[in-house]
């Protein structure tokens, strides 16, 4: 199940690396001052920001996950690009832009203060930093164990070798540096994964071939192992995006009806993600001039509408795959430990005379998941005939396991197709979304701490000098706290998924904040703070009081008491951020009426919408113009929703 | 900053895109390496892709120099 990297596969690999490398030390001349380190001096050119945006968000683990859900759920999944990403991005640039670049901000926190106060600003840099750090950790872990496990590569070694890398990139080119080096990961990734999906579509037929067999899959989810027995949707369920979300919860793959979609991921979450997640705005922060700023949304929703085909697509291919027994691909099982083996190994050899349900049901115990009756029985006649080598009766089991790991689409696509250079190329660009998800992180953490932690509250009006030296320092301490953090996924995989929980509480009502601050001039700071901490509590409280079908109350909710019963997770997650948003709006919005003004309208100027004037966009071409570019995109995102209806 | 990426994008894809070109034209006809490719020789037709990439952006790179940096 391993393979081997040729020669040129670790050529290419080392022909990225040092191009990363050298293009760190090529701008570390530049670096001058704490902004050029922290915040590019708003020096770099749309098309380079655009693209860095996209990058910064395209880590490893959107990657992988999304083949993951495509294969779960089908073209659904694309609901999180047409319906979640684009709006929330035309929306940015169109509107909230000229506030975050026009106000000078150095960071989104800033922001909050210039239009707030400090304790707006502290509650937000905080959870921030703390998150991002979580976040990257997270990542790196989740990539580290998928090479081991699928390439047999050391854990250890990928995790210090590409933390390495980025760290010697930003440390000596700062932000530009990551920037930069994104928009090359940005091509990298879509070069050595189109060929990838290039191949799998042609070897299961072709678009139309595959959407039919998805048919199939859709009416009988079972015939392979994608649900459990019993289950049936309509046959349009893994191809149309739609069709299947309005015909209800019960009778679309995510489980998801359609307000959820629509106003929880699609308004409160993505808005939530696009508009006020730092890691992707201060990319567009760094643009050189207003307009550039305001276009680096746009340019990255360009490629954004296209990836559908590029990280789902996978998914789907992969099922619809393993609809035909002849290509013999399925999508791998979770790794067994040796234990297991050891395990199932004596009840196979020990079952041979026993009837074969008894024996079926003896050896699903022994390896703890579900299992598949043919091959479970083929196997314990085989091994009755003439016991098999350690190795083929770990290949056997392992393939008799009617589990999958999602998460291994992508990996065993990868290996499926690519001969040795080929695979040196999607494997590099497997590892340079990694990266710039890494850098991504790290380049936000090391300004949000820098100015909005360090210079606000630990050490204030000291030089820029000391500021750039504790932007380096930080930007190394950073690093090292990611790779712990990937160690401590490793260790405590609940203690992690807790913690990604609360990130998912914070994160719910924010766009609230932002929404009421830009365009209220009346919301004031403390309507703003409690608004924003009772919105987070509301998530957690609505967690504490709900479930998901299928879970018991406890770390997937309901451990208060179950008051409600959503038919999935996501729908879940969805729901909790809808409440969050609103308790968190209507909250604000009262508590500012009710307590006085701090803020004088002169001051809040480029702050909030109405007391800013308007920018004029009359000396721009058309096609330079935001609103109408923003049109046009919103136009392209409804005619792909159509398509795919 | 001086630095116009479209320099080292260009030389990158360029060069793995030589290296891939190179390794196709050398394993032609080796049926068993590209069973898994179904049967397409994809080294060479994904290199000539990179190399013309690569080109392009290296072409675009000659012709505005310095553009794709900010104003000095």
């Amino acid at each position: 199940m391993q393979v081997t990297l040729t020669w040129l596969d670790y050529l290419i690999l080392l022909t990225y690396t040092g191009f990363v490398v050298g293009i760190g030390f090529a701008l570390r001349k530049y670096m001058r001052s704490s902004s050029d380190f922290l915040t590019s001096g708003r020096s770099i050119p749309t098309w380079v920001t655009g693209l860095a945006f996209i990058s910064a968000n395209l880590g490893a683990l959107e990657l992988v996950g999304m083949a993951a859900s495509g294969a779960k759920y089908g073209i659904i999944t694309a609901h999180f690009y047409w319906v979640g990403a684009i709006p929330a991005m035309v929306f940015l640039a169109v509107f909230m832009m000229p506030f975050y670049y026009g106000s000078k901000a150095r960071s989104v926190p800033e922001y909050l203060k210039m239009r707030f106060d400090e304790r707006v600003r502290a509650l937000n840099s905080i959870s921030f930093a703390v998150m991002t750090v979580f976040a990257s950790g997270i990542s790196m872990n989740a990539l580290a164990k998928l090479l081991h496990l699928l390439l047999g590569w050391n854990y250890h070694a990928s995790l210090w070798i590409c933390s390495a890398v980025v760290l010697v990139y930003v440390l000596k080119g700062g932000l530009t540096s990551a920037i930069y080096t994104e928009v090359l990961q940005f091509f990298m990734i879509v070069l050595g994964f189109a060929p990838v999906v290039y191949l799998g579509l042609k070897d299961v037929g072709g678009y139309s071939a595959m959407a039919n067999l998805l048919k199939g899959v859709a009416t009988n989810p079972s015939s392979v192992h994608l649900r459990d027995a019993g289950i049936s949707y309509g046959p349009n369920a893994w191809t149309s995006a739609w069709h299947t979300l309005l015909s209800g919860p019960a009778n679309n793959p995510m489980g998801v009806d359609w307000f959820a979609m629509i106003f929880g991921l699609g308004f409160v979450l993505s808005f939530g993600y696009w508009c006020t997640n730092f890691l992707v705005v201060q990319r567009a922060m760094a643009a050189r001039n207003m307009t550039a700023a305001r276009n680096t949304p746009l340019v990255a929703a360009v490629p954004k509408m296209l990836f559908p085909a590029l990280v789902i697509l996978p998914g789907m291919i992969a099922v619809a795959l393993m609809t035909i027994p002849s290509k013999g691909y399925r999508i791998p099982a979770p790794i067994l430990d040796n234990a297991t083996y050891e395990r199932a190994m004596t009840a196979v050899a020990a079952d041979a005379a026993l009837p074969p349900e008894q024996a079926f049901k003896d050896i699903s115990a022994a390896v703890g998941k579900k299992m598949d009756v043919e091959k479970v029985a083929a196997l314990v006649k085989d091994y009755a005939a003439k016991p098999l080598t350690p190795e083929v009766f770990r290949d056997r089991l392992w393939n008799a396991v009617a589990e999958y790991d999602y998460d291994g689409v992508i990996l065993s696509m990868v290996k499926r197709y690519c001969p040795p250079g080929l695979l040196g190329l999607a494997l590099t660009g497997l590892l340079a979304s990694f990266m710039s998800g890494m850098a991504g992180n790290v380049t936000a953490f090391n300004t949000v701490w820098t100015y909005d932690l360090y210079q606000a509250y630990m050490a204030p009006n000291k030089s820029d000098e000391h500021y750039m030296r504790m932007g380096q320092a930080i930007t190394f301490v950073g690093i090292l706290l990611s790779i712990a953090c990937a160690y401590f996924a490793s260790m405590y995989n609940n203690a992690m998924d807790i913690i990604q929980l609360v990130f998912a509480f914070v994160n719910a009502p924010l766009f609230a904040t932002f929404l009421l601050g830009m365009f209220w001039s009346r919301t004031t700071g403390t309507g703003a703070f409690i608004g924003l901490l009772l919105g987070t509590a509301t998530s957690g409280l609505v967690h504490a009081l709900t479930i998901s079908q299928g879970n018991v109350p406890g770390m997937k909710g309901g451990y208060l008491s179950v008051v409600h019963t959503f038919p999935s997770e996501m729908a879940q997650n969805f729901w909790l951020a809808v409440f969050a948003f609103i308790v968190c709006f209507g909250l604000t919005a009262t508590i500012s009426l009710a307590t006085a003004r701090t803020k004088s309208d002169d001051e809040l100027k480029g702050l909030v919408y109405s007391l800013t004037p308007k920018i004029k966009d009359e000396g721009l071409a058309w096609y330079q113009r935001p609103a109408v570019l923003g049109t046009a995109l919103l136009a392209a995102c409804a005619v792909l929703n159509i398509i795919f209806w | 900053m001086g630095l116009d990426i479209r320099w080292p994008i260009g030389l990158m894809f360029s060069l793995v895109g030589l290296l891939l070109t190179v390794y196709g034209i050398v394993t032609m006809g080796d049926a068993e390496m590209y069973h898994r490719s179904l049967g397409i020789n994809i080294n060479l037709i994904w290199g000539i892709v990179l190399l013309i990439f690569g080109g392009l952006m290296l072409i675009l790179a000659m012709r505005s120099k310095g553009s794709g940096g900010p104003p000095k």
